[in-house]
């Protein structure tokens, strides 16, 4: 080799090169394309925010004046010449008086309210006046007769429900233009009832009603609660956790580990595969036809709910559990293998313990998804009226209940204004559930990462 | 050198990976206290032929193994044989090291605990102790047991895995490529190791290092294209092959 190759060969590559200041032109295609992305994928977050925003923004501005409600501070004269007619005290004459015999003694209570706040009644009749208190109220005072009849006679301080349209007025769902066309409420009602609130004996408190009562009927919104559709979505919840997740990770753990591979399990495959993207409402027929129909188990109840919501949880705890499991290296297998640990120690000892994050990611993705399925639990009769509360587990599963999304799709449904702002309400419970159940998720998978 | 038996077997070994004739008829027999060195290129099957020795082939679905590889005298491939039974007899050291995601002491602990060679807990952290030192780990990791495994280095994890498989006091012991990811002095502390594992132990190892097989092993098995091509002396292989192809791969001509 001679000294002139060896001084122009760095010279000759240089300039093949060109200067490192400078970008060249392949470079500049390159950064552009990547800048360009980024661009893109922001775009994509920015458009993903926005109608996160624009979806949490109508439901809150339409459901948080759900947990507010407007009560009324009156004193019932609780007229023995009403209830108990007789005087004998006897708990089967008390009985007999209807809630309509407990309208007259609101009405006197309201009229005594007015007194006493000093506001002038003159320009409303009595009965108007009775009106302006929910239609739930008579119930609530002949409840409260009937479980202690010994206060008949005297004059007992309720907080008893407004009507729905005078807490719509509060609300601001309600104005006197529109009362003016409302045959359920006057606006001479609701100027009363402002004065009322004035003088501190209508105000409005947190609706803890709205989470322990059951549903109200139609005419009623204002007493219509959670409570039912609470506990029918926890027993159901309950069921799926307690079958889904032991079934789906024993299936999941035996096709991965243990099954030979073979045109059978192939079968298996696909088939689980398919499951997970059935629609649901088959599942819901499927529960119809086999649990409701042919097992008889009753309409209406959590078991049936769970068990359906089960089916169809199980294909994506077995899908989330076998990817947790494949992808746990083979390498931690061998090792435990090789030091002697049979197959089944090397999975609970070593495979599963790394699977769990994935696991639990799957299981609370299927909860959570069957939380909010409607469409089988409609066609298992979950959509009925339910205003008893199912007892407690195990025999409570069998009795009628609610669920949560199915109650927002019943007060949807329903005719008067007030149960949009329920339903809203409902499905900020039901979000609140949700965002409780993801939270659980990430504290576990993070309890379980850290293990290494 | 002092007279010794054989501990394993090997007669008319095939080994298939589904089409692939990745082992074609080898026989070798395995002494006792001996170390006995697989060398040859890449892809020759000394890590096929490895597995074979405790049937860790077993797992790989598309595997299949013919011929007799006796251990004591029994065939390890008897369908009255429990493979885990097997592997507690004969433990391995693999070739890229694979602690569990546990801590240091737990990886060692494992094999004795599932093993039920520990009554009491003094009598574990023992044994781990015993392992680590043998392993050459002990100085570095003694401050830190409690210290995920996964967290050493590579050369350390290397030796943590050695560790784990002697804590199972085992009675052979193979090893794939101990020392690939080990530098010079954990390379000489594993083979001191090595050397001394022999007096209780028969051992098998495979190495790309034909010091290192000169240097620690008293048999070498020299394998090419899943043949078993020259097994012997290690003296005898590396000073005069009866072989060409082991000449040629010793002297660095084929590889
Ligand atoms: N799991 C497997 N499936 C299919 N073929 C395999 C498998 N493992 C190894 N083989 C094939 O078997 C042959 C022997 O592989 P083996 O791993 O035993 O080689 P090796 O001698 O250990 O090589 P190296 O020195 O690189 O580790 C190779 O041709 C390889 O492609
Ligand atoms: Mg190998």
């Amino acid at each position: 080799m001679n000294d002139i190759t060896a001084a122009a060969a760095p010279e000759a590559a240089r300039k093949r090169h060109g200067s490192l200041l400078v970008q060249d032109a392949r470079t500049k295609t390159r950064n552009a394309s990547e800048t360009r992305f980024r661009r893109l994928g922001l775009l994509a977050v920015a458009l993903g925010m926005l109608a996160l925003v624009g979806l949490l923004g109508s439901i809150l501005s339409n459901g948080l004046s759900a947990f507010k409600q407007t009560y009324l501070q009156v004193e019932v004269f609780l007229d023995p010449a009403k209830l108990d007619k007789t005087g004998s005290g006897d708990l089967a004459q008390i009985a007999k008086v209807s809630t309509f015999g407990y309208a007259p003694l609101i009405q006197a209570a309201m009229q005594g309210a007015a007194k006493e706040a000093g506001v002038d009644t003159s320009a409303l009749p009595a009965k108007a006046l009775g009106q302006m208190v929910s239609k739930e109220a008579p119930a609530t005072l002949r409840n409260f007769v009937l479980a202690s009849p010994e206060k008949i006679g005297q004059t007992v301080s309720f907080s008893l429900l407004a009507n729905g349209r005078i807490d719509g007025y509060f609300k601001g769902r309600v104005t006197m233009e529109s009362a003016a066309l409302d045959r359920n409420i006057s606006p001479e009602q609701l100027a009363f009832a402002d004065q009322l609130k004035a003088a501190g004996v209508l105000e409005t408190k947190f609706n803890w009603a709205f989470f322990t009562a059951p549903d109200a009927s139609d005419t009623r919104p204002e007493a219509a609660g959670l409570g039912v559709a609470i506990l029918g979505s926890i027993y159901m919840m309950l069921i799926v956790l307690c079958l889904s997740l032991p079934l789906g990770v024993a299936a999941s753990i035996y096709l991965e580990e243990f099954a030979p591979k073979n045109r059978f399990t192939d079968l298996i495959e696909v088939n689980i595969s398919n499951l997970a993207a059935v629609p649901s409402i088959v599942f819901g027929i499927l529960g119809l036809a086999i649990f409701i129909n042919l097992v008889g188990l009753p309409q209406s109840a959590p078991i049936v709910g769970g068990l359906v919501l089960t089916l169809m949880t199980l294909p994506t705890i077995i899908i989330a559990t076998r990817a947790a499991l494949k992808s746990v290296p083979p390498s931690i297998r061998d090792a435990a293998l090789g030091v002697g640990a049979s197959k089944m120690q090397s999975i609970f000892h070593h495979v599963l313990p790394l699977a769990m994050p994935g696991i639990l990611t799957g299981a609370i993705i299927g909860l959570a998804q069957a939380l909010g399925e409607t469409a089988p639990l409609l066609l298992i009769g979950m959509v009925a009226f339910v205003r008893e509360y199912p007892a407690g587990p195990p025999e409570g599963l069998f009795d009628p209940a609610a669920a949560l999304p199915v109650q927002v799709y019943n007060w949807t449904q329903r005719g008067d204004p007030a149960f949009v702002e329920r339903a809203s309400g409902a499905i900020i419970v039901l979000l609140v559930f949700l965002i409780v159940m993801n939270t659980a998720a990430i504290l576990l998978r993070r309890k379980f990462e850290r293990r290494w | 050198m002092t007279q010794t038996s054989l501990k394993i077997t090997a007669r008319n070994c095939q080994v298939y990976y589904g089409e692939t004739h990745a082992i074609k008829d080898v026989s070798v027999d395995i002494a006792d206290n001996t170390v006995t060195a697989f060398i040859g290129p890449s892809g020759c099957g000394k890590s096929t032929f490895l597995r074979c020795l405790n049937r860790m082939n077993d797992t790989i679905d598309v595997c299949r193994v013919t011929g007799d590889i006796l251990l004591d005298g029994e065939d390890i491939y008897d369908a009255k044989v429990d493979p885990v039974q097997l592997r507690a007899k004969v433990g391995m050291v693999f070739q890229k090291p694979n602690p569990f995601p546990k801590s240091i002491y737990d990886n060692v602990a494992y094999g004795p605990k599932i093993h039920g060679l520990a009554r009491t807990k003094a009598e574990l952290d023992e044994i781990v102790e015993t392992a680590l030192k043998r392993a050459a780990l002990w100085g570095e990791v003694k401050d830190r047991l409690l210290a995920p495994g996964t967290g050493l280095s590579g050369g350390q994890q290397q030796r943590l895995c050695i560790a784990r498989a002697i804590a199972t006091s085992p009675e052979v012991l193979l090893m794939d490529e101990p020392c690939s990811a080990l530098d010079p002095i954990a390379t000489a502390q594993v083979e001191e190791l090595i050397d001394e594992l022999r007096r209780d132990y028969s051992v098998v190892i495979v190495t790309h290092s034909m010091q290192q097989a000169a240097r620690v092993s008293q048999k070498t098995a020299f394998f090419h294209l899943g043949n078993l091509v020259e097994f012997g002396d290690t003296s005898q292989i590396f000073t005069k092959p009866s072989d060409p192809r082991t000449e040629s791969y010793i002297t660095g001509r084929i590889g």
